[in-house]
């Protein structure tokens, strides 16, 4: 049975200091709810990644389905790092192509900016290997750096060959008012930036952010009755490589990534080609190079040259737009709300809502949350409805 | 599974055999300036991917550096602690890898 997405709703990415996290997931689940005009749904799958160490809380499916007044729902969380909020788009997807459930809600929620500093890298840090990478000084920050140096020895590549995607990301996001840092990045800024863990830079990187994000899903042929214009869920697919980099055979070949896009791929019918736009986990330009390769768009060690030119190619007019409201670098990570935010950004592009930042006659659009250096790696495809 | 008399685990069944040496090459590096927070007083520091001479890969910090570090180095591996752990501040120990004595 296919899958739609009727509603969709989110808060702006910010550092919510005056609001809860209860209060931010129940803003942006009510704003689904409301976009969908229905009252109630069957289930409700969260999608959180550090709750128990940002928030010292978990539980949040009883927790939320409360504050939305849906006493009694099925509820629970969906957790794989900072691809939480992809994970539980697929459990809502499963949940609802398997007519367990009628209608969804999914919601990603994280509220990361009350702990700040060395005490967020800790807290951050449960998404590693404890034993072996923690216990020996690593953030993911620090493996993404061991990653992109790799990747630039390899390839015998410079640092400011790499700007291009930050700058697109920042441009795409100073135009989306729900986007954290809407500043511009100006070219020769990048490579001058205070490294975390070099060459990954406060440039490089995405910052984490508060938000909560929310998609309303029923199966198809209930969709046509509720909204003129359901976007259906085309692909869908998680897949999973070694939590460590330590372990992979090929670190610069991210195998999961390669492995959920082609299953995606498949069951949606479609080629890389026939994408309008991808909304990747540019949570590291690394990421976002290495994820194109194994996708399928660059030839190994190739995947950076999208971000000649200032991103001129992967701008939402350019040959293959990515980041099309900022990505995770301008718009914000909010940890297991992501995903959830690349789905209701990639609804808007195919619905002709994204104003400034509008792709040309998009129809299908991948969107890709990544936990780890691609340990989880959950796709999905969002497409218009067929004409 | 034991090297020189040192237990430690890495890899899928997280112990394996060495081979005594432990030597290895620097695979890659990185400097670490915003580190977690049982790691803040050693901030900066190097931490790396290290190649071992049987091949596989290994997470672990470089220390005794003296100058620059290049992918390719030859380290080994010695013990050193790695941080303190919990209000009682029982050391932990570990491995790390310093610059290969010629």
């Amino acid at each position: 049975m296919g899958v739609s997405i009727v509603g969709v709703g989110m808060v702006p990415v910010r550092e919510h200091w005056s609001k809860g996290l209860a209060e931010l997931a129940a803003e942006a689940g009510a704003l689904a709810l409301r976009d969908a005009d229905i009252g109630k749904v069957d289930a409700l799958y969260i999608g959180n990644a550090y709750g128990a160490t940002f928030n010292q809380q978990t539980q949040l499916g009883s927790l939320l389905a409360a504050a939305l007044g849906l006493p009694g729902v099925e509820a629970y969380t969906s957790e794989a790092g900072d691809a939480s909020g992809g994970v539980a788009l697929r459990t809502g997807y499963l949940a609802a192509a398997s007519g367990a459930a009628q209608s969804v809600l999914v919601l990603g929620v994280e509220k990361a900016t009350d702990i700040v500093g060395p005490a967020r890298w800790s807290a951050r840090n449960v998404s590693l290997d404890a034993e072996i990478e923690s216990i020996n000084g690593a953030t993911l920050t620090a493996m993404a750096g061991l990653l992109m140096r790799r990747y630039m020895y390899e390839f015998g590549l410079e640092l400011s060959q790499f700007e291009g995607f930050s700058i697109n990301a920042h441009r795409n996001g100073s135009q989306n008012e729900f986007a954290m840092y809407r500043n511009r990045l100006r070219s020769g800024a990048f490579i001058k930036a205070p490294m975390i863990a070099d060459p990954v830079s406060l440039f490089d990187s995405a910052p984490d952010g508060d938000g909560a994000a929310a998609v309303v899903l029923v199966n198809s042929e209930l969709a046509a009755d509720l909204v003129p214009r359901p976007i259906s869920i085309r692909g869908s697919a998680v897949a999973t490589e070694s939590l460590m980099l330590q372990d992979r055979a090929d670190p610069l070949a991210l195998a999961a990534v390669a492995k959920s896009t082609a299953q995606c791929l498949d069951q949606a019918g479609l080629t890389p080609a026939e994408l309008d736009a991808l909304e990747l986990h540019d949570a590291f330009t690394i990421l976002t190079a290495l994820s194109l390769e194994a996708i399928g768009v660059s030839d190994r060690g190739r995947g950076w040259e999208w971000a000649r030119a200032e991103g001129a190619g992967i701008a939402p007019n350019g040959e293959l737009p990515l980041s099309t409201f900022g990505g995770l670098k301008s718009r914000g990570n909010p940890g297991g709300a992501t995903g959830i935010y690349q789905a209701v950004e990639a609804v808007r592009q195919l619905n002709g809502q994204a104003g400034e930042n509008q792709v040309p006659d998009a129809r299908h659009i991948l969107i890709q949350s990544i936990g780890g250096l691609g340990a989880t790696v959950a796709t999905h495809i969002l497409s218009v409805p067929p004409v | 599974m034991t090297s020189g008399g040192a237990e430690f685990p890495t890899g899928v069944d997280r112990a394996y055999d060495c081979g005594g040496g432990a030597r290895g090459t620097v695979f890659s590096y990185t400097l670490v300036q915003e580190p977690a927070a049982e790691f803040e007083s050693q901030a900066p520091f190097y931490l790396a991917l290290v190649e071992l001479e049987a091949g596989e890969l290994i997470t672990a910090q470089l220390t005794d550096v003296d100058g620059a570090v290049e992918i390719g180095d030859a380290v080994e591996m010695v013990t050193r602690k790695l941080t303190t752990d919990g209000q009682r501040g029982m050391i932990v120990y570990g491995y790390k890898f310093r610059p290969a004595m010629k």
